[in-house]
């Protein structure tokens, strides 16, 4: 798992790259209206202003040789629909002002024709928009140039353009909210096919090599397919490797066997004490290589099954009744009795059956092995919160210092030099206690001498 | 008694006959399958002991077919493979018991009585000498009508005495018979045993007799 390397979430990455576009549609969105607002607010301002100069112009008219003016009330009044601003005006007659504002700045810039020229300018602290209309008037023989300017302040136009600005905002904040909040759904919808796939694999055992078989979106198929392919590899070598520890076992068992099965009958052939000697010793250092070897095969079994233990409920009785059965002719052979004590209902524990009657062999057969000739040695289940199977031997029992250190791989007892042994006869125990959440307990016999195993299981 | 044993290394094979041999038994050797069934179909055998892996065949299937025929001749597997494996199934396939290679031959004799005296062993095994009766597959020894249970060494020890009364056995002899090649003891263990054996045959006329430098045996009080 150290080796991962987290780069950062997609999921997260999408909702912030897809935030970050929703705020710049936001803002353009905002920039628009307001815009477009002020645009159309101004137009209006600009159609009102050029209306009343128009017909204020209109209302010039000629009498006797002399320009008059009759200025239409509705013309001033209009102006007021916009809003409560001042309005000013200036009529001109061939550049002499007739009446109104006599400040009042003309708006620079010819007009075309009859079009009105507008323009913004300060004027008396304030921001005035202005209109230019002109028309010739016929005074007698005379054409008489006719100029009006209409200005009005901007203050209502500006409470109304920050209106719009405020209501923009709000409309660009939403915008924002609602498209944030749509892109993260929309992001988690698009993931979930991911998370599911993820689950399924994180879920399963650690022994699970089935291929995956989850609905898997089509940009993953290529990972997917190589995670099935390398778990369909990963099986076919640990099955390899079950296979090649069955076969090692073969090969170095069998030229034993007939090793040692002709070192016997020579055995028996010879009459030189010395001779004699000499092969037993020979003999031992093929029993001694043969139980290593076993026992590391062994060793290596159960390491690789607990890794993938097959669970089934185990009858422990049962169980206890085989090895001992097993094995009584081995004890008889030094006149040891085994003497096994069961409680009468059943007890069960879900476990490898192969591997728990391993670490039990195991730990019965190193009591075999250690205990003297005409001795006893009781195996008892007792059960209270957990699944307890006593071995008491009558032994040499176990160094005191030794205790901790015997389920160590190869680590013997300080005083048993004289038996052969490779010490991991408890490791294989251990390792299978602990492979089903139990424990190897080892002590010296409470009573009198000798040693007391045992392996503590959790009950089903 | 008569084996066959069916093993396809021919080295292990003929160290194993020999072997049986030695203890007087007789040991028939078959390296295939094929060679198995055709000795079954002529000999009544007492025992047969199979290897699995077998170049004409599973021993397993062997087995199978043999338990599919009522066949009641025992079987004990000599296993090569690793303990963990397969171990519960040979069992299960119906094997007597089963060995793992390599064994020590008191481990297999151990075994085989065993598993004869499971079947309810044979008239055969009765030996009378004197007043005493003995059966060598249950280890029961008949003093003066009363029936005792023999340790197991001291059966060991008795076999050997009932093999051939009167014979005179060295303790270095009698001690290859009765401790394995691991037990480191001196040659005065035998006499504890020989001690016990002199015990239960005390109310008979049979006894054990020390030859002064050559070893013990048994024979009939005048």
């Amino acid at each position: 798992m150290s080796a991962l390397n987290p780069s950062g979430s997609i999921r997260r990455r999408l909702v912030v790259q897809l935030a970050l576009i929703t705020a710049l549609l936001s803002v353009a969105f905002f920039l628009a209206i307001r815009v477009v607002a002020e645009r159309a607010a101004t137009d209006t301002q600009d159609d009102i202003l050029a209306a009343s100069a128009t017909s204020i112009a209109e209302a010039v008219y000629s009498d006797r040789g002399d320009v008059r003016l009759e200025l239409p009330y509705y013309a001033i009044s209009m102006l007021g629909t916009i809003s409560e601003d001042r309005v000013f005006y200036r009529i001109l007659v061939d550049g002499q002002t007739l009446t109104g504002y006599d400040d009042l700045p003309l708006p620079s810039g010819r007009p075309q024709g009859r079009d009105p020229v507008f323009v913004t300018a300060p004027y008396r602290d304030d921001n005035l928009r202005s209109v230019l209309v002109s028309r010739t008037l016929s005074v007698g023989d005379q054409a008489r140039r006719v100029q009006v300017v209409v200005g009005q302040t901007r203050r209502g136009l500006a409470a109304i353009s920050s209106k719009i600005t405020t209501t923009a905002v709000g409309i660009g904040a939403a915008f924002f909210l609602v498209a944030t909040a749509l892109s993260v759904f929309a992001v988690q919808n698009a993931m979930s096919p991911l998370d599911r796939l993820a689950q399924s694999v994180a879920r399963r055992g650690p022994n699970d090599l089935r291929p995956v078989t989850a609905a898997t979106p089509a940009e993953l198929v290529p990972l997917v397919g190589g995670l099935n392919s390398f778990m369909q590899r990963l099986k076919s070598a640990l099955n390899r490797s079950e296979d090649l520890i069955a076969e090692a076992a073969h090969r170095v068992r069998t030229p034993l066997a007939t090793v040692r099965t002709q070192a016997e009958v020579i055995y028996r052939q010879m009459e030189r004490p010395e001779n004699k000697k000499a092969l037993r010793e020979m003999i031992r250092a093929v029993d001694e290589s043969s139980r290593s070897a076993g026992q590391l095969l062994d060793h290596a079994m159960v390491t690789f099954r607990s890794d993938q233990l097959e669970t089934q409920q185990v009858a422990v009785s049962d169980l206890l009744h085989d090895v001992v059965d097993r094995l009584s002719p081995t004890a008889e052979l030094k006149d040891i009795q085994v003497r096994l004590y069961v409680p009468d209902t059943p007890t069960y524990v879900h476990g490898d059956a192969i591997l728990l009657q391993n670490a039990v062999r195991n730990v019965m057969d190193n009591a075999i092995k250690y205990s003297p000739p005409d001795t006893e040695i009781t195996v008892r289940l007792h059960v209270d919160t957990m699944c307890r199977i006593s071995f008491i031997d009558q032994g040499r029992g176990f160094g005191q210092a030794d205790l901790a250190k015997l389920t160590k791989r190869f680590s013997r007892g300080s005083n048993v030099d004289d038996v052969v042994g490779s010490g991991l006869g408890p490791t294989i125990a251990d390792d299978v206690a602990r492979a089903h959440g139990g424990r190897l307990e080892i002590s010296s016999n409470a009573k009198g001498s000798g040693a007391c195993v045992t392996l503590v299981l959790p009950l089903s | 008694m008569r084996f066959l044993l069916v093993e396809d290394n021919v080295k292990l094979a003929t160290a194993l006959c020999n072997r049986f041999a030695m203890e007087g038994h007789v040991a028939d050797h078959a390296a295939t399958l094929g060679a198995a069934d055709d000795s079954i179909r002529t000999v009544a055998y007492d025992m047969i002991l199979l290897d699995i892996m077998l170049p004409d065949g599973d021993g397993r299937d062997f087995l199978r077919n043999h338990r599919a025929k009522n066949d009641p001749t025992p079987v004990i597997v000599l296993t090569a493979r690793s303990e963990v494996s397969d171990r519960v199934g040979l069992l299960d396939l119906g094997a007597d018991d089963y060995v793992t290679k390599p064994f020590d031959f008191s481990e297999l004799e151990a075994r085989i009585r065993a598993v004869m005296r499971r079947l309810g062993g044979s008239a055969d095994n009765t030996k009378a000498f004197g007043d005493v009766v003995f059966d060598s597959t249950t280890g029961q020894l008949t003093v003066a009508g009363q029936t005792e249970q023999l340790r197991n060494r001291e059966m060991r020890l008795l076999e050997v005495f009932f093999a051939s009364p009167g014979q005179i056995f060295s303790k270095s002899h009698l001690m290859d018979r009765l401790f394995s090649f691991s037990d480191d003891v001196s040659e005065n263990a035998i006499e504890v045993y020989v001690g016990r054996l002199r015990k239960k045959l005390e109310p008979s006329r049979t006894m054990i007799e020390t030859v002064r430098g050559l070893g013990y045996r048994m024979v009939k009080l005048k």
